[in-house]
């Protein structure tokens, strides 16, 4: 009798398996997760750590608060972030400081550990959430982050 | 396992006459990954397997000898991309121990908390990918739809799904994310309704427990010989939970029944990673309500220097017992780092269990083990 | 001028010319069913799987699997360079020929069938059985170890399973007393079939869907494509149209099954309870309506199951199905004999 039984309830447990996939057919229309991206991308809200690439943020001056420590630099485990920077003369006291010429970023080589924002003490750097960062020449991937003319906040020191 | 046993001419040269010899991979569809299996097979019965890796070598103990020890963390991410936040958390222990840093207990409790996450979200994928490779499509999706919960969790609250990089040694990179606690215990009741779910479909489907059942038997005396950890050695009747035995974090304080079988075959170890997925709810469960405040990291140097000697820690992933070996002759980077991956010494257990199955059932064989290939191929 | 004429003449009068026209209208209509069939495919597997399926080419994704075919048509033919050229290209019209071959045979309403012969169920069990031919020719010739022993699982899965098909209709001709599938309808005037024949009726049904489905090799008896184990089975080594054929002979091969078990066990264009006798046009509806019910439950089970080992597979038929439906066979017989079936 077991060669019956043993039918019975194989038929059994494949209908409970049918039943949910069943459920799942029935409701169908509002169950789905599927996100229609570039439908979406109005709507498409990432979460605020979310880490797309380094940006340095300026303000209405045109200033950013990096002073050149290259503490980025340092803690940057794939040397995706270099600094040109001089040493120029303040006008306002006369003495030599550190400037950056170029925050020279490369997403190419990033891997989005985040250890460069972390170890930035004047927040001068931070993640953008954009995730769209593909693009046709490789050399777009180099970016410098300082934009053209612009200088250290005042009061930002090292 | 030498290369030159490796050339199918050689391996051809032992062949009986009905014997012949078939490339699996790397590009294959149930080797989950670049791994390549030179089989032995007499019609459809399997003779050997050779398992041939290095399609994905990225040489990350040798690069972790350049890196700071802040940096090596981050490389940990690509080697079990599944269990990233345990591996993570291994390399920080490893250095804090070294250290002898006392970390907040704010830091080890949410870092038990990702873990157990990162566990269930690991599972999950399994369970999906099991499904597939025996050939039930839709399991994929529902498992995929409960990992999405918690990969939502993760990247609000680490800022990556499957990279996170959210610890660092003396703590964590920044504070839980103030939704944290409320996503998490939404996803809990979820997932408690769907798990019995995952059994109505696949555990008691009479195809599946066919297919399963009886399927790559591993002895308890093979489990512990072959090196084998987690889930595939705890479905042979060894305890070896390290975090029962060898508890860090907040693992010491909590209650939680480590998932055995004694079968020792592929339902076994189906069955233990169900259950491990119900036991680290249960651990979720008791810690997610009583989070203490405090801070979320110590302060450590910017250069960390470790002391001279030599530090090993293992946590528990999703695959067995990940395990982190420092050498250190005291500068900013270590002398020398070694990875003790379970899915390496899991692997190692295939052509001792496979052999004289079917093609399913190496297919079978392969998704229960679980591998993950870059963890194997480092 | 006048030779041409003659043979124009000699088209008409033999009514080759007709057969022509019909066969070119039934090619084109089920070259689109299959496509449809594809699409359908497409969008129940995502329902059952929380997604909403092909839907960016036209109107709701209707023109998706078109655009496929499409695509495949403009694809290079690739083949692998020590395979048996002949055989290899040979392959897929096996497949394919069989399929719509035996679509002919079907009475898809009172008037509409092609070719109405007396041994009609047997025809379509002949003929199903060559479509094998080209799987084993395809999976040989293309000098492919999974395609060779995809093509092997196919060999022993189809002649197994092929005696399970043959046995459970024979069940119900016992009922009907003709292979005739227009005569097998007119029988069921009185009731479909699977309510005359009550008990056995429905077992044979059952045993007609499984090994239905192994015929057509779907899941959960898709041995043959097996993808997580021999990558693409038999069909690893095609590209373009002649893997279109391949897969569109899948998708054809399961209408025929989902449309013989509706002609043999649900009355096929019979209408329930004869509503709509008064619209003979309905049959087609009724027709294509019961078989795609039948269609979706194939497909149910092909998103629900996992795949069966495939000494499973042949434990299911020699041990299960086939003494079964021999006992069935028998019972069947004795409720004929004895007039226990059930007319309304």
């Amino acid at each position: 009798m077991g060669y019956f039984s043993d039918i019975y309830h194989g038929i059994g447990t494949l209908l409970t398996g049918m039943r949910v996939t069943g459920k799942y057919f029935i409701n169908a229309r509002k169950g789905a997760i599927t996100q229609q991206y570039p439908d979406n991308r109005d709507t498409l809200q990432m979460f605020e750590r979310f880490r797309g690439e380094v940006v340095m943020p300026h303000d209405e001056n045109n200033e950013h608060s990096c002073t050149g420590c290259q503490k980025c630099e340092l803690a940057c485990p794939n040397g995706s972030i270099e600094i040109i920077w001089d040493r120029v003369i303040d006008p306002e006291t006369g003495k030599k400081k550190k400037a950056i010429d170029q925050h020279i970023y490369h997403l190419g080589m990033c891997t989005q550990c985040g250890l460069c924002v972390d170890a930035c003490p004047s927040d001068a750097i931070k993640w953008a959430q954009n995730f769209e960062n593909s693009v046709y020449d490789r050399t777009q991937l180099t970016r410098i982050l300082n934009k053209p003319g612009s200088k250290v906040r005042a009061g930002v020191e090292e | 396992m030498g290369t030159a046993t490796l050339e199918p001419t050689s391996i051809k040269k032992g062949f009986k006459s009905e014997e012949y010899f078939i490339n699996m991979g790397p590009q294959h569809p149930a080797t989950h990954g670049v791994l390549r299996l030179l089989l032995t097979i007499d019609g459809e019965i399997i003779k050997k397997v050779d398992p041939d890796l290095g399609y994905i070598h990225r040489s990350i103990e040798k690069m972790c000898e350049s890196n700071s020890y802040q940096q090596i963390v981050h490389l940990t991410d690509r080697l079990d991309y599944l269990s990233s936040h345990i591996n993570n958390e291994a390399v920080c222990l490893c250095v804090e121990n070294a250290l002898e840093l006392e970390v907040p207990e704010r830091v080890k409790v949410i870092r038990t908390i990702l873990g157990e996450l990162t566990r269930i979200a690991s599972h999950t994928l399994w369970w999906g990918v099991m499904g597939m490779d025996v050939g039930a499509f839709s399991s994929y999706f529902y498992g995929f739809r409960d990992r999405e919960m918690i990969n939502d969790i993760f990247e609000e609250t680490c800022g990556a799904r499957l990279t996170m990089n959210y610890n660092i040694p003396g703590g964590l990179m920044q504070d839980i994310h103030p939704n944290f606690v409320k996503r998490v215990k939404e996803f809990i009741p979820h997932f408690r309704s769907k798990l019995p779910e995952y059994d109505r479909l696949l555990t008691g489907n009479i195809i599946f427990q066919k297919r399963t059942k009886g399927v790559g038997v591993l002895s308890k005396e093979d489990a512990i010989n072959f090196g084998a950890s987690g889930p595939v050695a705890r479905a042979s009747g060894y305890s070896c939970d390290v975090r029962k035995y060898h508890p860090y974090s907040a693992l010491d304080k909590i209650n939680f029944t480590e998932a055995l079988d004694t079968t020792g075959d592929s339902f076994a170890r189906y069955k233990v990673r169900i259950a491990e997925m119900w036991e680290s709810l249960a651990i979720i469960e008791q810690l997610i309500d009583n989070i203490p405040e405090g801070d979320h990291k110590v302060a450590t140097n910017a250069v960390i220097k470790l002391p001279k000697g030599e530090f090993y820690q293992k946590v528990e992933t999703a695959r067995g017992e990940f395990g982190v070996y420092i050498i250190s002759t005291g500068t900013k980077n270590p002398y020398r780092v070694k990875f003790r991956s379970p899915g390496l010494s899991n692997l190692s257990l295939l052509n001792h269990i496979a052999v004289g199955g079917k093609i399913g059932d190496l297919v079978a064989t392969m998704a229960t083990i679980d591998i993950v290939v870059p963890d194997i191929d480092r | 001028m006048n030779s041409i004429s003659n043979m124009i003449d000699w088209f008409v009068s033999t009514g080759v010319l007709n057969m022509a026209m019909i066969a070119l209208i039934y090619l084109t209509v089920f070259a689109v069913l299959g496509l449809f069939l594809v699409l359908l495919e497409r969008k129940v597997a995502a329902w059952f799987q929380l997604r909403i399926g092909p839907n960016r080419v036209g109107y709701l994704g209707l023109f998706q699997t078109i655009a496929d075919a499409l695509k495949l048509v403009s694809k290079e033919l690739t083949g692998t360079v020590k395979a048996d050229k002949f055989l290899y290209n040979l392959a897929p019209y096996f497949v394919i020929v069989t399929s719509l071959m035996a679509l002919a045979v079907f009475p898809f309403t009172r008037d509409l069938q092609a070719f109405d012969i007396n041994i009609g169920v047997f025809f379509l069990v002949a003929i199903s059985s060559i479509g094998v031919i080209g799987i084993l020719l395809g999976g040989w010739s293309s000098n492919n170890k999974f395609a060779l022993i995809g093509a092997m699982r196919s060999g022993v899965q189809t002649i197994s399973y092929e005696l399970s098909v043959g046995i459970s209709l024979l069940t119900m001709v016992i009922l009907t007393g003709s292979l005739q599938l227009s005569e097998i309808i007119e029988v069921q005037k009185s009731g479909w079939l699977i309510v005359q024949g009550h008990i056995p009726a429905i077992i044979a049904f059952m045993i007609y869907m499984i090994a239905g489905t192994a015929e057509t090799n779907r899941a959960p008896f898709d041995m043959v494509e097996a993808e997580s184990e021999l990558g693409a089975g038999y069909h690893t080594e095609y590209s373009g149209m002649k893997f279109a054929y391949f897969f569109l002979a899948e998708f054809i091969n399961m209408f025929i099954i989902a449309a013989l078990a509706t002609t043999v066990f649900f009355g096929g264009w019979l209408s329930p309870f004869g509503i709509t006798d008064s619209l003979p046009w309905m049959g087609l509806f009724w027709f294509l309506a019961k078989t795609f019910v039948l269609v979706f439950l194939m497909m149910w089970f092909r998103w629900t199951f996992p795949r069966l080992r495939v000494d499973q597979l042949l434990t299911l038929e020699w041990k299960y199905l086939l003494p079964i439906n021999l006992v069935n066979l028998v019972l069947m017989a004795v409720i004929v004999w004895l007039n226990l079936t059930i007319q309304i």
